[in-house]
């Protein structure tokens, strides 16, 4: 993967009179990666999207997208990057190849290229038999699907996604992961999504920035989240009566720290498969009977806990963005 | 919901043949990106979106046609005031009386003009509502995301609204015809030159309803703001009732409303109102004819550049 970036941004900052939405937030996206930006609801993922793709000005900073300044060359930005927002925005009177040849129109593609594109987008998407289906008929991961098809309909390079999963079931969603990996894997394309789901950052995503309260609290790729909080903890019982062998087991490649308490071992691990298999060699080797062994990979829930803190949010939100989301998730459900 | 779980299993064959017509595909288009950049592309297609929504559920126009033939065939046909003094007074008094009043021999024909100004103004108000509508439920994000302009879009619904109006305004009339409006001044220009007026009209109002639902995401101001204006936008002008019977007051506000210069144009074209025998008789129309012309293409190209510059400012997200 090249490390080049294909979005610089810096200082980006967002107020809505006196709260601050997002608060002078710096990163890079490199080109052909799958960037996601975690965070809890409100922590202002949406609101750094929507400024990114110049749906919504700042209040200062800079970015670029694409290397277009999004204040100079709104209008470019917006020509040369894909968007899938949060919520579904095919007109419902419309077919689905209706809607997709109307994005293109106002994209200005010329209709001699757009009508086989779109055809060609349906059928990646799976859609093609439900083109010329009304947008009402379509089921909520039909109609992400749409949307996806849609986002693609310029070419862009970069594509933005805006909690691509939320509300779908557990199929669709894996079926839109498919999509996404496809995207990056075949067509080389750069993914921005955010997400609130722990495991599809996790999945899906090369690298993470995990926000909240406006601020971009971490960076990094998913093990490398996992491992700031410690690594895998495998816990060994032994015997009671027995030598103290945790300086042994700490010179075992990998592991960090080791703990004995009456009975057990608690180890620290940077790779938890490799070294049990190794702990329990030597335990039997030292003559001892293993009798219990469990392994604990830190998810990133917990790492992500950690950061962003346990409690819960009193979610400030207006009742526009209640709607809205309330439409988004009734329609994912049909 | 099966046909969202099964994702084709792609053999490496296809996917590889796949990625090079799409790659060559892409090539193609990247080698000749003849894309339309004008300032006004994808004007028509967010109007043509509306229009086919519009004529695609055609219980909409029906129903946004009941009330005008309501008001044309009940109120027009039952609000005879030429009836009232029928049998009190000669005839030809009777058509002299008309003629001062209403610039033509019936009050029927006075007040399908003016129901051609109704039909208008009532699809105009709701020219704002489909911005409300495709903020609610997406659409105007995704417009707001490709590089089509701001104007583009505000300038689309208005012209789908103007269309709209047109066309069942032209309805509007047919059905005034049949029920016995006068067509003794028709003619190309006459009805033309009525149009032209009405579009006018149509255009600056959708203007005024668009702009107000610029910012507006929530439909129950919206129709608040809609039934606020459009009655006294009705009855403050002279689409039902001749000015001069109005207090002193009422008649200045007249004065200020655009919907009566549109009704006073097309009263003086397909009626013939205005005309030397009505003058004589007493009818006095509100302008000349050149100034109803001016009054509303100052009136529309006012709002619309109004609307436009207030949609760079106020049309995000």
């Amino acid at each position: 993967m090249s490390q080049q970036a294909i979005v610089k941004v810096e200082g980006l900052t967002k107020t809505f009179g006196q709260f601050k939405a997002v608060d002078g937030v710096s990163f890079e996206v490199h080109e052909g990666e799958i960037f996601g930006f975690l965070g809890p609801n409100g922590a202002g993922k949406t609101t750094t999207i929507n400024m990114l793709t110049t749906l919504l000005s700042s209040s200062g900073g800079n970015a670029s997208v694409g290397g277009l300044d999004i204040h100079k060359h709104a209008t470019e930005v917006r020509r040369n990057v894909g968007v899938v927002p949060q919520e579904y925005t095919a007109d419902e009177d419309l077919t689905g190849l209706q809607n997709i040849l109307l994005c293109a129109d106002l994209y200005g593609i010329p209709r001699s290229n757009s009508k086989p594109h779109a055809m060609e987008l349906l059928k990646l998407v799976e859609l093609q038999e439900a083109a010329d289906r009304k947008v009402s008929t379509y089921s909520g991961g039909m109609r992400r699907r749409l949307e996806l098809a849609c986002g693609l309909i310029n070419y862009p390079k970069l594509l933005f996604l805006d909690e691509p999963t939320l509300g779908l079931d557990v199929q669709t969603r894996t079926a839109v992961w498919n999509y996404i990996r496809m995207l990056k894997e075949e067509y080389r394309m750069t993914l921005f999504l955010t997400t609130h789901y722990l495991e599809e950052a996790d999945s899906l995503c090369d690298r993470i920035a995990i926000i909240d309260h406006g601020h971009i609290i971490k960076i990094g790729t998913p093990t490398e989240l996992k491992a700031s909080i410690g690594g895998d903890v495998i816990v060994v019982g032994v015997e009671e009566s027995g030598p103290d062998i945790s300086a042994d087991i700490e010179k075992i490649p990998l592991v960090k720290e080791v703990k004995k308490s009456d009975h057990e071992y608690r180890i620290k691990s940077e790779v938890g498969e490799e070294s049990s298999i190794q702990i329990i060699d030597l335990v039997r080797s030292k003559g001892l009977h293993v009798t219990k062994i469990s392994l604990t990979k830190p998810t990133l829930d917990e790492a992500y806990l950690e950061f962003t803190g346990r409690s819960l949010r009193e979610e400030e939100t207006n009742k526009m963005d209640m709607f809205k989301q309330r439409v988004t998730m009734m329609r994912a459900r049909r | 919901m099966t046909e969202d779980v099964t994702r084709s299993t792609m053999t490496t064959q296809e996917a590889v043949t796949e990625e090079q017509k799409e790659r060559e595909a892409e090539r193609a288009f990247r080698a000749a990106p003849q894309l339309n950049k004008s300032p006004l592309h994808g004007l028509w297609a967010l109007t043509n979106r509306d229009l086919v929504k519009w004529y695609k559920n055609p219980i909409q126009l029906i129903i946004s046609l009941v009330q005008p033939v309501v008001w044309l065939g009940l109120f027009g046909k039952a609000f005879n005031i030429t009836g009232f003094f029928s049998g009190q007074v000669p005839p030809a008094q009777l058509n002299a009386i008309d003629l001062g009043t209403f610039g033509t021999t019936s009050y029927f024909s006075y007040l399908s003009a003016g129901m051609l100004a109704f039909i208008i103004l009532f699809t105009a108000a709701f020219a704002g509502m489909s911005v409300v509508w495709d903020r609610r439920f997406g659409f105007m994000n995704k417009a707001l995301s490709t590089p089509v302009s701001r104007g583009s879009i505000v300038i689309g619904k208005i012209a789908q609204s103007t269309i709209r109006s047109l066309i069942q305004a032209v309805i509007v009339l047919g059905i005034a015809v049949v029920l016995g409006m006068d067509t003794t001044n028709f003619s190309l220009l006459s009805v033309g030159g009525s149009f032209i007026m009405l579009f006018l009209m149509s255009f600056g109002l959708s203007a005024l309803f668009v702009m107000l639902a610029l910012r507006s995401s929530d439909w129950q101001t919206q129709m608040a703001i809609i039934n606020l204006l459009n009655l006294p936008l009705l009855f403050a002008s002279n689409a039902m009732l001749p000015v001069k019977i109005m207090p002193g007051w009422l008649q200045s506000v007249v004065k200020y409303n655009p919907v009566s210069y549109a009704v006073d144009g097309v009263r003086q074209m397909l009626l013939g109102a205005g005309s030397a025998a009505s003058t004589a008789a007493g009818y006095t129309t509100l302008a000349p004819l050149w100034v109803d012309f001016s009054v509303l293409t100052v009136f529309a190209v006012l709002l619309s550049v109004l609307g436009i510059v207030l949609s760079w400012r106020l049309l995000t997200k």
